[in-house]
């Protein structure tokens, strides 16, 4: 069984390298299909497999890029990506990940910044899930209210609807961005990218998590959109980092390219499968995802604070994220056979027809 | 009870002292050097590793031509399978939120 394992020439350490192919399909599929790299998947099961730490973040960044650039070519396609919207965005972000390298610097020197950090991160998540689920449920009840008053709600309608509100705030220039629909002041996206690059940075993530749900609730994408549009930016962040980290030496570039041949697939198949979902199924699983992450960084602290406790619940934590990983790439894949069986059907039956 | 005005006020105070904050922030961290071992290896793994030991920058530009590119191809292929399977790969229904 020797061949099932390859030696990392950088790392010096044996990989089980079909386990690197399954962790590049689950990532592929959800970062495809919900818009985000997947940093926060890759790092535990790289940890699982015997990768050492100090190359798994930087192995994890080179590798988003490949599929983070396959999917944003997939939802282009079908009309995902605003790129007007999205080249003002990574200005603002580039310019919060250099914010927050100081700030980091600057809660090093206070200490305790693993602690600092993960806390802020756990709040954020929070946040986020309580958008998301807080939209879902107003959505349904317009709905439900809609439907009792026997009339057709807009289907371009939201639960939470704070985008509104900022789009009313005209500072010049104003900017019309067509794919999206939107038309608002460009000082909008640029401050709510460089937010989220703010945060990013200090948690040491790509920013899909945040930048996705940014999009949908401050800028008012709708969420196809909000999640090619975002591919687009964790595409150029990711060869932003992917530079970075191997400039430092902290890359292992053959990790990365098997990790590659298993996203390549995985962001083909999560890219399409949007197709067959609407934008609130999207919504709903992406909030389980942070969900999830939550309660990983809720084991990470307890595990962080307690020494008796550490290895029960830093084992909790990957077995949480490996099994939220798999069940999420289940889902899509699932979604993605319905949707493909569907649309083959309809064509037979089309072809009959004429 | 603070009025919604003076809350954004103190808000809008509070973010502008941030990069006050962030220009007083140390210098930076000390970076450790790993220095990747060759004499395991012959062939490209070999020429790979010392090309990471003499020049992190050839190495990082290797990478930023190699993942992207790579990419590309086995998306682009992956792409033609599920087109020939008869997916429509080039439209969706109009978008909805």
């Amino acid at each position: 069984m020797d061949w099932l394992y390859a030696l990392m020439p950088i790392a010096g350490v044996e990989i089980f390298w079909p386990g690197l192919i399954i962790l590049g399909l689950g990532v592929g599929m959800i970062g495809g299909f919900f818009g985000m790299g997947g940093g926060w998947m890759v790092t535990p099961g790289l940890n699982i497999l015997g990768f050492p730490m100090a190359f798994a973040i930087g192995t994890d960044i080179a590798q988003m890029a490949g599929p983070a650039l396959i999917s944003t070519a997939r939802h282009t396609r079908f009309g995902n990506v605003d790129y007007k919207l999205g080249l003002i965005m990574v200005g603002g972000t580039v310019c919060g990940f250099e914010a927050s390298a100081q700030l980091i610097m600057w809660l090093e020197r206070m200490g305790k910044v693993d602690f600092y950090v993960r806390a802020a991160y756990l709040v954020l998540l929070t946040l986020v899930a309580w958008l998301v689920f807080t939209d879902v449920s107003r959505k349904m009840r317009k709905d439900r209210e809609a439907r009792a008053a026997g009339r057709t709600l807009d289907k371009l309608s939201t639960g939470i609807e704070w985008h509104k509100r900022l789009h009313n705030i005209r500072i010049p220039p104003v900017v019309h961005f067509q794919r999206a629909g939107i038309r608002c002041s460009a000082w909008l996206p640029i401050s709510v990218s460089f937010l989220t690059g703010l945060l990013a940075g200090v948690l040491g993530i790509g920013g899909g998590l945040i930048r996705m749900p940014a999009l949908i609730y401050l800028i008012g994408c709708p969420t196809h959109l909000a999640v090619g549009t975002d591919l687009f930016e964790v595409a150029i962040s990711g060869l932003y980092g992917a530079a970075s980290y191997s400039y430092k030496g902290r890359t292992e570039l053959m990790a990365a390219v098997i990790m590659l041949i298993g996203a390549s697939v995985g962001a083909q198949i999560g890219s399409v499968a949007t197709k067959y979902v609407k934008g609130y199924g999207i919504r709903i699983f992406f909030g389980v995802a942070v969900v999830g992450c939550a309660v990983s960084i809720v084991f990470k602290l307890i595990a962080a604070a307690s020494p008796a406790l550490r290895a029960f619940f830093d084992k909790a934590a990957t077995v949480l994220i490996l099994g939220l990983v798999t069940s999420l790439s289940l889902y899509i894949f699932t979604r993605f056979l319905l949707g493909v069986r569907e649309e083959l059907a309809a064509k037979r039956m089309y072809r009959a027809s004429v | 009870m603070l009025t919604r005005s003076t809350r954004l006020r103190q808000l809008g105070i509070l973010l502008l002292l941030i990069p006050t904050q962030l220009l007083a922030a140390a210098g930076k961290a000390e970076a450790i050097v790993i220095v990747a071992d060759s004499r395991r290896f012959t062939g490209w793994k070999a020429w790979w590793t010392n090309l990471y030991n003499e020049s992190h920058l050839l190495f990082a530009l290797a990478t930023i031509v190699i993942i992207p590119t790579l990419g590309l191809i086995l998306g682009s292929l992956t792409g033609l399978l599920l087109s020939r399977i008869g997916i429509d790969l080039r439209s969706r229904e109009l978008a909805e939120h």
